[in-house]
């Protein structure tokens, strides 16, 4: 089962939720947790992971050969990006504008472009207290983090639980990161600016067809109107984190809620439970 | 004109609480909200929208059923794996238009794709320019280049001094899109472990885009301990530490009202925002 956490806002405890689930089920399940937020990865703050291994993270892109290339333009022409341009004897390529699409080099009629990678971040694996780690980490000045992402998420499990850490927003690294899920679990707190949030990201799950709980931290500030919306919408409120200046002293501590404070394993077994039997109940009317 | 952008690489940090309150200190501004995904701003400012656009960027590719023969070169070859049965993912179509180059039927044609909106509104504090990307959408550094756009343009038109934006969480796309060019970046961190990891990841991309940068704590009396080790990272790394704001729940008060928390409350944190606000208008 590939469990994803999301948030339309930033802040709201997506780390805090993957690391202590990924932790409470370990006993019981093999889990894999994939950090894809690639631009600010937490996950290793918490769970100290042993790094085993590697890959470079890179995309193609354009190599012209300029005793080929005979200026024709067609390169620039088909490039959507703008990431090559002719100027009047020079081919000039900007490396960091080209998504790697291949236009280029199938379409030049001398077959004077060939691909070479450029290094845009890294994937990283290894153990962390019988959790199975993935991160992705996008290099700093670097704008594309959906290649960084898409090649974490080679690596989750089909068989076990993988628990799929997010980055925050609605936009493309979003999908990136939560397509595919059997569920989506999204962290939000009951203030206008969690709630605003909460909706746009709602949107997005309903739009990729992916079932949704929501977490709700730091409940005891703000309002009630993340409820009224949750109930509304028929959409469970799976879990509820108080807040507590305990759990956000170990939070800054680098300190997981289940290590921190054990009571918190079964709320998060639970929460695991809520999960599944959503998805059980949905995977059983799909065969229907 | 001077440029002041707000960012944090962590999410949640106060970014917008922050920007909020500068809104009702500074005088002759221009706001920005730049974080296009997920915009709060407009939370705390309650803006009278005066017009809205459309935000037309990028395409998606279009099988026309009618010519396609199925030959499967389309699926092929597209790298972002957005053609399945002889139909696009709009989705995951990058709009690279490759597809439509190599069709031999012609039948792949793109098509412009609205991606968004963005408004120029009144607030009691001066104009807003903000946007929401739609759902599920590419592009958004370019959404935030038109919100910049758009805000300098209003800045230069009245004369005004400061264009100050709130910018988005992480590095990437829209952070870069959010900083190059820049006066200033105010970096925005909480005493955390994590905090203290992403001030050091935006930092850099400060550093890469040739932004100056200051940093400010919040919530500094959570773990005073890592506040002195942000304190020393900041001395070692030559930045200018602007203000340490303390927790108090009438931040998120003050979120609950719709208000920048500088009008709600007059303790502790509104005087650490307004010596920050100092700081960064008396360099």
């Amino acid at each position: 089962m590939i469990i994803s956490i999301a948030s339309g806002k930033g802040g709201t405890g997506k780390t805090l939720v993957a690391t202590s689930l990924a932790l409470a089920l370990k006993d019981s399940h093999k889990v894999k947790l994939l950090d894809c937020d690639v631009e600010e990865p937490n996950d290793h703050v918490f769970l100290k992971p042993k790094i085993t291994g590697s890959e470079p993270v890179s995309i193609p892109v354009p190599k012209i050969d300029e005793a080929k290339c005979t200026r024709c333009g067609k390169c620039a022409e088909v490039c959507a990006f703008n990431a090559i341009a002719v100027l009047g004897e020079h081919v000039l390529t900007f490396p960091e504008l080209c998504h790697g699409c291949g236009a280029c080099s199938y379409l030049c009629p001398e077959k004077a472009i060939s691909e070479e990678k450029r290094e845009i971040g890294v994937v990283e694996w290894g153990g962390a207290d019988g959790i199975d780690f993935v991160q992705g980490k996008l290099t700093v000045g670097e704008a594309m983090a959906p290649p960084a992402i898409r090649t974490a998420k080679r690596h989750t499990d089909s068989d076990g639980i993988s628990i799929i850490d997010s980055p925050p927003g609605t936009s493309c690294p979003v999908v990136e990161s939560i397509g595919d899920s059997d569920f989506c679990l999204l962290v939000t707190e009951p203030t206008p600016f969690g709630l605003n949030d909460l909706v746009l990201a709602v949107e997005t799950v309903r739009q990729l067809g992916i079932p949704c709980g929501v977490v709700l931290n730091r409940a005891g500030v703000g309002d009630d109107k993340v409820e009224e919306y949750c109930h509304r919408e028929n959409i469970p409120i799976l879990l509820t984190i108080p807040l507590d200046t305990e759990i956000a002293r170990l939070y800054s501590r680098g300190i997981t809620l289940v290590e921190g404070m054990s009571e918190w394993k079964d709320k998060f077994v639970g929460l695991f439970e809520g999960i599944k039997e959503i998805v059980d109940a949905r995977s059983r009317s799909i065969k229907r | 004109m001077q440029e002041v952008v707000v960012l944090s690489g962590k999410g949640g940090t106060g970014k917008t609480s922050i920007v909020g309150s500068l809104a009702a200190l500074a005088k002759g501004k221009v706001l920005a909200d730049c974080d296009v995904d997920a915009a709060d701003l407009h939370l705390l400012l309650s803006p009278k929208v005066r017009q809205k656009n459309e935000f037309w960027s990028g395409q998606v590719a279009q099988i026309d059923e009618a010519k396609c023969t199925e030959c499967g070169l389309c699926q092929e070859l597209c790298r972002f794996d957005a053609i399945k049965d002889y139909k696009v993912d709009p989705i995951a179509c990058e709009g690279c238009g490759f597809c439509s180059h190599i069709c031999p039927e012609e039948a792949i044609t793109m098509r412009e794709n609205m991606s968004g909106h963005w408004f120029v509104s009144d607030t009691k504090y001066g104009p807003l320019v903000h946007a929401r990307l739609g759902i599920a959408q590419e592009n958004s550094g370019k959404l935030v280049a038109q919100v910049r756009q758009e805000a300098r343009r209003i800045a230069e038109e009245q004369g005004l001094e400061y264009i100050i934006s709130d910018g988005p969480p992480g590095i990437g796309c829209p952070v870069i899109s959010s900083l190059s060019g820049a006066s200033l970046a105010l970096m925005v961190t909480e005493p955390t472990l994590s905090g203290i990891h992403d001030l050091e990841r935006v930092l850099g991309v400060c550093r890469h885009f040739g932004v100056p940068g200051m940093v400010c704590i919040n919530k500094y009396d959570l773990n005073e301990e890592n506040t002195r080790r942000i304190e020393d990272y900041c001395r070692s790394q030559e930045i200018k530490l602007a203000a340490k704001i303390p927790f108090d729940n009438a931040v998120t008060e003050a979120i609950v009202r719709g208000v920048p928390v500088v009008e709600y409350a007059d303790g502790a944190v509104s005087r650490e925002i307004e010596g920050l606000w100092d700081v960064i208008s008396h360099p």
